[in-house]
Order: C-alpha cells, then sequence, then structure tokens
C-alpha cells in the first residue's frame, strides 16, 4: 500500500473514533487490521462473483477493467447419490462435486470468504493454485465448522486452475469431493465460442465394491493403495447422461473446461467421435497443440478442449483409460442435435456378410467347395443308421442338462408334481406341439394351461442355455420315460429364438 | 469424590430408572428387588463415572527430529462419558456468569449453547442424556474446575482413544478403525444421540470416537499457529504436504483428523460437535 493511502486510512479511523467516541477501541482494531492488510485498493469497483454448479460455467467477463472480486464459497457435508442405490457423505465446496465454478479477470483482487457450515464435522481450508502465496490460500482459509474466513489474493497469472481442501489427511479431503476450477480469464479475454461446460473427474474410495447398495464409507486402505471402485465425472456414476448429458448444435464451438480433483488418478481425456480442434493443455494459456485425440490431464490439473460438432448424434466423454469408464463409472454424454451432414459422416451404407476365407468368396472353386460340403452334411444325416446314434448321443447330453435345471420341478421321472409342476411323461401338451415345447424353455411360459386333462397355473422362467443344449434336453424329454415324440434339432431351436 | 456430586447423580439416575421400572409392573416384594437394584445402579454410576486409567504412553503424531517417539503418560481419572446437556443445565443454574445469556463474548462466540431452547431451558433439539455441545474452551475448563476436575490433556486423551474395544491398540482392530472412521462417513445427527450408551473401550471408557469431538486442556499446541509459523524453521502445519513431513504415522487418518480439528479451534469457539470430558 501507498503510505499515502495508510495515512487516509489511520485518519479516517481517527475521525471515526473521535466520532464514535466510546467506540475508541473497535476504531483503533481498525487501524490495526487497515494497515496489516496492504492488498486493500478501495478504488477498485466491487463485483460479486457468480458461482455455478458444474456442468455450467459463469459467463465470460465482458468487461476491461480490474476489479475487486468476492467470492462467497460454503464448505458443505452432505449425504448425495454416488451412483443408483449408492449413497456417499460428499464434502464440497458450494454443495456439489465438483466445486463452484469460479471466474476472475487477470489481475483481479479476489476478496475470498470460505464458509464452513455448523453441521460440518471437519475443518477445512482451500488452496487455489490460481493463488501465489504460501500454501495457496491454505494457511490463511483454515475454518472451524460454523466459522467463516477471509483472505484476498491478486490474481497474477491468467490459466484455469483447481482448486482444492489442503487439510489434513489431504487425501481424505481431496476423496470426499473437495475440488473445483477456477477459471482466470487472460486480459483480453478467450476466444468465443458457443457453449462452455465444467466438466472434473475424480475417484471415490468406498469400503463397498462397485454398485454395492448403500451409504458408503471412505476406505483410508484403498485411497493409500490408489485402488478406487469408483471413477467419476462431475461426482456421480451417471452425472453427465441421460436428461444431464451436456447438449450442443451441429455447427456449434463447444470449450470444456477440464479438471482432474483426484486425489490421486490422472485422465486420458478423450470424447468418442469428436476430435479437439484445440488443446491448451495443462490448463496454460498458450494454444500449443491442435487435432488431438486424447488429452492427458494430471491430478490436480486441467485443460481446455475446444470443438466444433459437425454431426448430429451422441458423443461420449471418457477416461480413456477403460476400465475406469465402462467399469467405474467415468462416462458422460454430449449430445448434438440438428440437420445430418451426409458428407462428414455417413452413417452405416452397407451391411453385408463377410466370410473371412483365404479364396475369392465369389470364386468357381470355392462355390463348388460349399456345394460339396453341404451335400456331405446332407449325406450323413440322410443315412437312418448316422440319425439314430446323433439321436442317442443328443439324449445323453440332454439327459445332463435335464438333472441340472429341469428336474427340479418336473421331477426325475418326468411326472411333475400334482396341480403344481405339470408332467412331461407321456404328456399330452407336451406331444401335441413341439414348437410350442421349445418356445416354452427359450422364452419361458407362465399362465393357465391343461395337461393330460389337469389345469396348472405356474410362471416356467426361460431357460439360460445355448441353443444347441436345449435342442439337446429337447430331445431328450421328447424321448425319455417312454415318449417318442421326435427329435429337436439346433436349427429348430434357432427359429423359435428368433421368433419366426 | 464429592457429595454434593454423588447426590444430584443420584436424582438424576432415580428419575430415569425409577418410572421404567414401575411402568413394568413391579409390585410387593418384586418392588423392594427392584428398589435395591435401583440403588445398585446409582451407586455402581457414582464410582463408575470415571474410569482410571494406568500410566502408559502417547505416541504424538507429529515430531520433530530429536523429540522422543513417546511420551509417558502418568495414571489418571477419566469420565466414562463426555459431559450432558443435563450435566452442564446444572453447572450454568448454580454459575451463572456461564447461563447463554450473560456469557462474556470474550470466553464464547456467539452461538454458545445455541441449541438449548433458553438459559435454564434444553428444549427438544438438546436431550438432557446428549452431550453438550458449542460451548467454549473457556466454559469447559470452568465446568471442569466446578466439579473439582481438570480437562484432560492431548497426551491423556489420544492415550485413551488409542485403546480399542478387545486391546491396547485399536489401530490393529479391523472393528474399532471401522468404528471410528464410520463416524466420519456420516453427517452430524441432530438432535445428538445419548452419551454413554456406545461400546465401551477396554478401559470401559465410552464415546472416545463416534459422538463428538471433545476439547484437550492444550488443544493449542497441536500445531503451530500461522502467525508464530513465520518464526519458526520447519513448517508442522498440517496443510499439504507440510503435514507429510514430520507426522510419524501417515495412515492414522483419525489422529490426523483430530489434530487438525484441534488446530482449527481457538477458545472461544463453540462448534456444533464439539463437547468435552473431565479429568483428574
Amino acid at each position: 500500500m501507498k503510505p499515502n493511502l495508510i495515512q487516509k486510512f489511520v485518519s479516517l479511523a481517527a475521525v471515526a473514533a473521535m466520532v464514535v467516541g466510546a467506540g475508541g477501541v473497535r476504531a483503533s482494531e481498525e487501524i490495526m487490521e487497515a494497515s496489516g492488510n496492504p492488498v486493500l485498493t478501495p478504488e477498485l469497483p466491487i463485483e460479486q462473483a457468480i458461482l455455478t454448479r458444474a456442468p455450467f460455467v459463469p459467463p465470460a467477463i465482458e468487461r476491461k477493467h480490474t476489479a475487486r472480486v468476492v467470492v462467497r464459497l460454503e464448505v458443505v457435508e452432505e449425504v448425495q447419490r454416488l451412483a443408483d442405490g449408492v449413497e456417499y457423505t460428499f464434502w464440497t465446496f458450494g454443495g456439489g462435486v465438483p466445486g463452484s465454478f469460479i471466474r476472475v479477470r487477470e489481475g483481479d483482487v479476489v476478496e475470498f470468504h470460505l464458509d464452513n457450515h455448523p453441521t460440518s464435522k471437519m475443518p477445512h481450508n482451500i488452496d487455489l493454485h490460481a493463488v501465489t502465496g504460501p500454501g495457496g490460500g491454505a494457511t490463511s482459509s483454515f475454518t472451524a465448522p460454523g466459522h467463516s474466513s477471509q483472505f484476498t489474493f491478486t490474481a497474477l497469472n491468467p490459466g484455469l486452475y483447481v482448486y482444492h481442501c489442503a487439510t489434513a489427511p489431504v487425501p481424505m479431503h481431496v476423496a470426499n469431493g473437495m475440488y473445483g476450477l477456477i477459471l482466470v480469464e487472460p486480459k483480453d479475454g478467450l476466444p468465443k465460442v458457443d457453449r462452455e461446460y465444467y466438466v472434473m473427474q475424480g475417484e471415490f474410495y468406498t469400503t463397498g465394491r462397485n454398485g454395492e447398495e448403500g451409504l458408503q464409507m471412505f476406505d483410508p486402505e484403498k485411497a493409500v493403495d490408489e485402488r478406487p471402485p469408483y471413477v467419476v465425472f462431475n461426482g456421480a456414476v451417471g452425472s453427465l447422461v441421460g436428461d444431464n448429458a451436456l447438449q450442443a448444435k451441429v455447427g456449434e464451438t463447444v470449450r470444456l473446461y477440464f479438471g482432474v480433483g483426484g486425489p490421486n488418478l490422472t485422465s486420458s481425456f478423450h470424447v468418442i467421435g469428436e476430435i479437439f480442434d484445440r488443446v491448451y493443455p495443462e490448463g496454460g494459456t498458450k494454444l500449443v497443440q491442435e487435432n488431438v485425440q486424447t488429452t492427458l490431464v494430471p491430478a490436480g490439473g486441467s485443460a481446455l478442449v475446444e470443438f466444433k460438432v459437425e454431426v448430429p448424434g451422441t458423443y461420449i466423454l471418457v477416461d480413456h483409460s477403460l476400465s475406469r469408464a465402462f467399469n467405474k463409472g467415468a462416462i458422460g454424454m454430449l449430445k448434438v442435435t440438428g440437420p445430418e451432414t451426409r458428407v462428414v459422416y455417413s452413417g452405416k451404407e452397407i451391411d453385408e456378410v463377410y466370410i473371412g476365407q483365404a479364396s475369392d468368396a465369389g470364386s468357381a472353386a470355392s462355390k463348388r467347395e460349399a456345394q460339396l460340403i453341404a451335400a456331405k452334411k446332407e449325406a450323413i444325416e440322410a443315412n437312418p443308421e448316422i440319425a439314430e446314434i446323433s439321436k442317442e448321443i443328443r439324449m445323453e447330453r440332454g439327459k445332463k442338462v435335464y438333472l441340472t435345471a429341469c428336474f427340479a420341478c418336473h421331477q426325475a421321472d418326468g411326472k411333475g408334481l400334482p396341480a403344481i409342476f405339470p408332467p412331461l411323461a407321456d404328456s399330452d401338451y407336451l406331444k401335441a406341439d413341439k414348437e410350442r415345447a421349445v418356445r416354452a424353455v427359450v422364452k419361458g411360459l407362465s399362465g393357465p394351461i391343461t395337461v393330460n386333462g389337469k389345469p396348472y397355473n405356474n410362471m416356467m422362467p426361460p431357460q439360460d442355455f445355448s441353443d444347441e443344449q436345449i435342442a439337446d434336453v429337447m430331445t431328450y424329454v421328447m424321448n425319455a420315460w417312454g415318449n417318442e415324440f421326435g427329435t429337436v434339432t439346433t436349427a429348430e431351436v434357432k427359429k423359435v429364438r428368433r421368433g419366426e | 469424590m464429592k457429595t454434593g456430586e454423588c447426590r444430584w447423580s443420584r436424582g438424576r439416575r432415580t428419575r430415569r430408572v425409577r418410572p421404567t421400572l414401575l411402568r413394568r409392573g413391579f409390585g410387593g416384594q418384586a418392588r423392594v428387588v427392584a428398589l435395591c437394584a435401583a440403588l445398585f445402579c446409582v451407586v455402581a454410576l457414582c464410582a463408575a463415572e470415571m474410569v482410571r486409567v494406568p500410566a502408559g504412553e502417547y505416541r504424538p503424531l507429529l515430531k520433530e527430529a530429536g523429540e522422543p517417539g513417546s511420551v509417558a503418560v502418568a495414571a489418571f481419572e477419566i469420565d466414562e462419558r463426555p459431559v450432558t446437556n443435563g450435566e452442564f443445565l446444572e453447572f450454568v443454574r448454580e454459575n451463572p456468569k456461564w447461563r447463554r445469556s450473560r456469557v462474556s463474548s470474550l470466553f464464547a462466540d456467539t452461538g454458545y449453547l445455541a441449541h438449548w431452547a433458553d438459559d435454564l431451558d434444553l428444549g427438544e433439539r438438546a436431550p438432557a442424556e446428549a452431550p453438550v455441545v458449542r460451548v467454549s474452551w473457556f466454559a469447559a475448563r470452568a465446568y471442569a474446575a466446578w466439579k473439582g476436575k481438570r480437562l484432560p490433556t492431548t497426551a491423556e486423551w489420544e492415550r485413551v482413544a488409542a485403546v480399542g474395544f478387545t486391546t491396547e491398540n485399536g489401530a490393529t482392530e479391523r472393528e474399532y478403525r471401522a468404528f471410528v472412521l464410520g463416524w466420519f462417513s456420516k453427517p452430524t445427527p441432530e438432535p445428538l444421540p445419548a452419551a454413554g450408551v456406545a461400546r465401551a473401550n477396554l478401559l470401559g471408557v465410552r464415546d472416545m470416537a463416534g459422538l463428538v469431538w471433545e476439547w484437550v486442556s492444550d488443544f493449542n499446541t497441536a500445531l503451530v499457529s500461522g502467525e508464530s509459523r513465520g518464526n519458526t524453521d520447519q513448517d508442522r502445519n498440517l496443510f499439504c504436504g507440510a503435514g507429510a513431513v514430520s507426522a510419524r504415522d501417515l495412515e492414522n487418518y483419525p489422529a490426523f483428523m483430530r489434530a487438525g480439528f484441534r488446530s482449527s479451534l481457538r477458545a472461544n469457539y463453540v462448534v456444533p460437535n464439539l463437547g468435552f470430558r473431565c479429568a483428574r
């Protein structure tokens, strides 16, 4: 602070002391405070920062001058959904994970208030990577539950910065969701785009396995070993899918402010079906790369990616370390609507059979070969001896299948249980319609039926067997216990399964 | 133990025990037996209120080169459970300067006993058996002195908290670890549940975890404060990496959390989940 400014403060305080009289003690405190805070620059216009919850981003800063920006961020510890049926006590900056997006301009003086909600169990603080100074603000913002801290910093360096809680044990605070992004826009602003979104990746170390329902605890052992059951975008499995998917229209340019909270894993960030036209790696301000498929984002780091969407459809955001995407939740969606652009992407034009053999599928030799193989197969099947042997083989295999599943209800002797499970042995229902019987095995059967004159009303679930196994077991039941109802081939089962 | 204390305890216990027995329809001889049982409970409670902790040692979470790895802790007594709203009400009844409307702002933040209905009325949010919270260090210390006791030191408190359900070292007990960590995974319920109900540790002390944070007499020595940090060469703060430099047991997350919590406090602070218990 300039000396004349200090003088101004002191004299102001002195005037205040004179006016208030009995309030002299308070006034002297103000002097202390004023001289202890040289960053106070009262000339600056004061602005309240607009904070947004992910995936939304505050509007671009239009002003061309420096301001004193007041940021008020509340820490709340809250049970929220981590996945369907799975809950977790998230520790949040602003009520959600990731924390509220903060947007200021290079050179702004940021007056930062950190409020720790009275219901919080833990003290918290904030380390903003955008701050130049010890702890990035953490040393000045350590706040007990039900208290509030204030500190002020000048946003010296433009860029996209991660902020996070830095209270011990730090990995736990971060693993519980305490991270977010602060954008310090360069003085001249960022290039205009049509859409801006905020996506942040983080992993969760739950005591239960992925998908285990109920309120999950933080597991310090898994955290130390870096074995998270969940790796997600924006704090929950499915936070960016369905109705919550990001939206854009054909022809628009999208900018993603992508950050990784961690606490431990980096992200191989990729959008399936798109190419990043421009990447500002590591959240810096220099455009260093164009036409990027996958950009690596470190834990506690960020990146700006921009791309124009030319073709309508759904684009999938993933961490291309793919087990995280397909098994742990790191999946998001960008839905692009608008007219098709066949020149850029045609959609499926041809769907035809491909025979992966060495010789040309259309050659005369291969056609002749296929004919002979078919003829041989026909000749074998026509031979009654061979047909009988193959029926016996089928029955033996079918018996095994029968004794793994069917016998429990229909009984080993095929007589079923009176009024509950209909008989198969000497069953008029089975004999009358082979196809109907196969359908019962393939697709299940429920509702009233009459077998040998007696009513049954029960439910048979579809049986999870291969077509071959069903042909076997059907052949078995149609020829066991004195039945002589014929055989069932795999082709017949396939036909039923297809619904022909 | 002072006689006044015993008399008070008996009064409270009688109120709680007898109606239950009467409701069950005891009569005649059974009633005599029940009364005897109740009296026995009262005696047992008076005796059991403080637990004798044999001499032992405390291994501080943070240590600097040259400091001893463990600190000897002499034998002492500690309350079996945290001080309750009901007990604290007696204190403010007898010590009007600690009532909510009269307490000096130097000694307690605004929010002191804010969950009570009034100066001498607990109300629904502060059940008599629940631990008292929203009390400053000054108030906790005054209560302890009134009882002829004192606040435990960090070393004493941690010595007791390190004991598990079945062994001296709770850190190696899977069940105890899960119990301690489980508390951090759930929001603080309102109103708080009763004190002295949860499973006791091997020493017979309850609620060292799982209910509320607790004041210790030397809470402000947990870490070097922000102001004096500038005067020391070593940054002993627990922020970010610095906390990991001097800590001995990097995987003892609950100890980190307690140290972190204590270091966020000032003596006039009141916190909705911070109570205390006494030692002697």
